[in-house]
């Protein structure tokens, strides 16, 4: 992949002068009069988000981020295979608890990712317009639908085995269920262009049954993902249910797709180009696969009501079927 | 202007409620607090999200069944204001929610959810001192299943195309529903959740003695800024609530309240299109067989009738014992009736408390001594009660026959009728004999058992190794003549949508 960052040779000191502060970082406090800002920003310090904390990086290295429009965002940290390995160790630590809580506590755990995002939509709306280049407008109607997205699938928690789960008239007298169970831990390659619609289009499907998610960020625009990771530490999320890791897809993308504790791999978000490669990594440990479409993630019309579904929800779930016999 | 109860007005402790045989120790009182309670010395109807007095004004009394005192007076509803509700609620339905899309109405219904969460104590103290069951029941049982109901049912707004594959779901219209004493809070939400959730909107009656958690349930629907119009809710007598059914303009009608109202109902709504639920009443039996473990079925029949002072539908008001256990589990039950604390239903320690009203409470006492007089022999722990207020001690009767009418007749108080049987197909005879089928319990250890019994129960809810359940992703209602139609579930969502192959409900 192409680089993205100003080339080394540059003289240091016009280097510094391109790092400048975000248009989406919240303003401090003013004095309400001059255009400028007379205090100095805080800024944040983007990190990996593992087992409920926010960790760097064990290799400490970092890479720069910038803005759809041009412009350095941050430097986000720049994960490792050992990243991704505490990562998954995280997630199957906490996979007992959260595929064991009840449906209702999981919805409700899902609607109140919805009301900590929606308490600070203006934040994200600042971080999707930097990241993804947008006007107000479109990254409003962006944030808005991850929002609902939240609020949709929660509603799915008790539902989904409802739909999917069956009893099943077999020819005897025996009793016989079917039942969706949570596949375990998930690993999802976010897609790349869509940087909080299109994680959360693929996130939330997979959580809500009880699954454990280990995800890599888009690598373009990882910003917004780290900040949907503080609100989900804010949430009654319990630590490892979601792990983030950030970095370039190249160094990241074979270690998920062949770590042979991760039960499923939704590799939606990944380049097509890359798809064979990674299948045939996934197939190590017979993981369920989502393969990326023909035309990439990026095509997705994220808005679209066809983006939300029960079955992708089915895609991370094991049919389990019981046998009792009837009689005295 | 509010009314604050003061805690000096409440009846004796729980204490006082033990059996000499029972407990030997006193238990300290453990009253919950009603100090942030602000019941309103007046409700008018809630129509149109606005409180208004009924025209003409009328307002009768509602009373705290275990003290006798007055809690407040509501608004007796007129003719012309069932029609101002139903009129209120149609249009409503027609220019605002039925052109909300469903991800819109599931919001308004996650914030009826929420709100009822956090203001769930509040709730609780209310839903107590009308009604007269224990706090800890009501604080733990009705209130959070009230909001679960709320919380389901909001999931299903935005997805009925899910729902009931190859049908294009859509509202019924206007519903009209009618809700008892025994549970006024849950009743609602159980109502209320599935209708609007399906597009719907209601003009609920709640039931004369137990209105105000409804009216406090109208305060949430304003916080929710749900439109005006949607929910709608009236007080009145009995009549009232006829005329509603019989309105016009009433598109579906769901009852829940005793099988002789419900009867009416079917015959008011007689040869019109309105689609119409009733969940009526009940004589389940509790089947134990004698390889259950016995402490978990006394437990369980224990909370089988006893539970909300007997006063519901699915009680296990008979217990079918097998004759091979019946001593040792006759002797565990008296002694663990023994146990119960009747008493004021504010303490957190009352499991027992006041009968909904002085009617209900000549009712359970006429059955009794009908009970007496036709040769069963009866049990009563010694408690002593409090001299005001509407109690009765929990009771239990044995040497009981298939005729008499402690067998048949639903109580819906704190009364077990106990009979005997040797084999499972006696059970089934027996546990099916009855015009009821609301209800089972089956206590077993033998997995197969638990599935023949389940299938052979005339009932629409059985429950195995446990009772009293309610969930609500689980489909409740009777067959037979304990009603039709189901809520909860996926079944209960059903009933408030028109899924006629035509779009034309029929």
């Amino acid at each position: 992949m192409a680089p993205r960052r100003p080339p080394a040779t540059k003289p240091r000191a016009e280097r510094a002068s391109v790092l400048r502060s975000r248009a989406s970082a919240p303003l401090a406090t003013t004095n309400g009069t001059g255009a400028a800002a007379d205090r100095l920003g805080v800024r944040k310090t983007y990190k990996l988000y593992i087992g409920g904390g926010f960790p760097r990086t064990e290799s400490g290295r970092a890479y720069e981020v910038f803005g759809a429009r041009g412009g350095l965002l941050a430097n986000a940290c720049r994960g490792t295979r050992k990243d991704i390995r505490d990562a998954v160790r995280a997630a199957r630590k906490a996979l007992p608890d959260w595929s064991s809580r009840t449906a209702f506590n999981r919805g409700q755990v899902l609607y109140r990712i919805a009301e900590l995002l929606e308490g600070r939509r203006d934040q994200f709306i600042g971080e999707v317009m930097a990241a993804e280049g947008h006007g107000r407008q479109r990254a409003t109607h962006l944030v808005n639908a991850a929002i609902d997205r939240w609020v949709w699938y929660a509603g799915w928690a008790d539902k989904f085995s409802q739909m999917n789960g069956t009893v099943n008239q077999v020819a005897g007298s025996y009793f016989n269920f079917s039942v969706p169970e949570p596949s375990g831990v998930v690993g999802v390659i976010a897609p790349e262009g869509s940087s909080l619609l299109g994680l959360v289009s693929r996130l939330a499907p997979v959580i809500v049954s009880g699954n454990c998610a280990v995800v890599l960020a888009s690598e373009s625009r990882p910003l917004p993902a780290v900040s949907l990771t503080e609100v989900l530490a804010t949430s009654d999320v319990p630590g490892g249910v979601v792990n983030l890791i950030t970095g370039l897809r190249s160094e990241l993308v074979t270690h998920l797709a062949g770590h042979m504790d991760v039960n499923a791999l939704d590799a939606y978000g990944l380049d097509p180009a890359q798809g064979v490669a990674v299948e045939e990594l996934a197939v190590e440990n017979v993981k369920r696969l989502v393969r990326p479409p023909r035309a990439g993630a990026d095509a997705t019309d994220w808005l679209s009501p066809r983006a939300q579904s029960p079955y992708l929800i089915g895609e991370f779930t094991e049919t389990k079927t019981v046998w009792h016999p009837i009689g005295s | 202007m509010t009314l604050t109860k003061k805690p000096e007005s409440r009846p004796a402790p729980a204490s006082w409620g033990l059996s000499k045989r029972g407990i030997p120790w006193e238990y300290a009182a453990a009253p919950e607090s009603t100090d942030h309670i602000d019941i309103q010395r007046e409700y008018g109807l809630f129509i149109d999200n606005e409180f208004a007095p009924s025209r003409p004004k009328a307002t009768f009394e509602v009373i705290n069944p275990a003290t006798e005192e007055t809690l407040s007076r509501v608004a007796r509803a007129s003719k012309a204001d069932v029609n101002r509700a139903v009129t209120a609620a149609r249009h409503a339905h027609d220019t605002v929610w039925s052109r909300l899309p469903g991800s819109e109405r599931a919001k308004y219904l996650y914030r009826i959810a929420r709100i009822m969460q956090e203001r769930s104590r509040e709730f609780a103290v209310v839903e107590t001192m009308n009604s007269g069951k224990p706090i800890k029941e009501s604080r733990d049982v009705d209130v959070p299943l009230a909001a679960a109901h709320f919380f389901y049912y909001a999931g299903w707004a935005d997805k009925l195309q899910y729902a009931f594959p190859g049908r294009e779901s859509r509202a019924l219209g206007v519903a009209a529903q009618i809700i008892p004493w025994n549970f006024p809070l849950m009743m609602l939400a159980w109502k209320i959740a599935p209708a609007l959730a399906a597009g719907n909107t209601v003009i609920l009656k709640p039931a004369s003695t137990t209105p105000l958690t409804a009216y406090l349930f109208a305060d949430v629907v304003r916080q929710a800024e749900l439109p005006p119009g949607v929910v709608n809710i009236i007080t009145g007598p009995g009549e009232i609530g006829m005329e509603l059914v019989r309105h016009p303009d009433v598109n579906k009608v769901a009852f829940t309240g005793s099988t002789a109202v419900g009867k009416m109902i079917g015959r008011a709504v007689a040869g019109s299109r309105k689609k119409l639920t009733l969940e009526l009443g009940g004589k389940a039996a509790n089947i134990v067989f004698d390889d259950a473990p016995l402490d978990q079925a006394i437990e369980g029949i224990i909370n089988g009738i006893y539970f909300n002072q007997g006063e519901v539908c699915c009680a296990g008001s008979r217990l079918f014992v097998q004759e091979s256990v019946y001593e040792p589990l006759l002797d565990k039950l008296k002694a663990r009736l023994s146990t119960l604390r009747v008493g004021d239903p504010l303490d957190k320690n009352t499991d027992v408390g006041a009968i909904n009203s002085a009617g209900q409470l000549a009712k359970i006492a006429e059955l009794v001594a009908s009970g007496i007089e036709e040769g069963a022999e009866i049990f009563q722990p010694d408690c002593v009660l409090p001299d005001k207020g509407f109690f009765f001690r929990p009771t239990l009767f044995t040497g009981v026959s298939q005729s008499h009418r402690i067998a048949q007749e639903e109580i819906f108080g704190p009364v077990l009728s106990v009979l005997t049987f040797r084999t499972p197909e006696e059970a089934i005879e027996k546990a099916n004999n009855t015009p009821y089928g609301l209800s089972a319990g089956v206590w077993t250890e033998k997995g197969s058992r638990i599935f023949k019994m389940a299938g052979a129960m005339k009932a629409g809810v059985v429950w195995a190794n446990t009772f009293n359940r309610f969930d609500p992703t689980s489909p409740f209602g009777g067959y037979k003549e304990s009603g039709y139609g189901r809520e909860g579930g996926l079944h209960g969502l059903g009933a408030y949508l028109d899924l006629s192959p035509n779009g034309v409900s029929s």
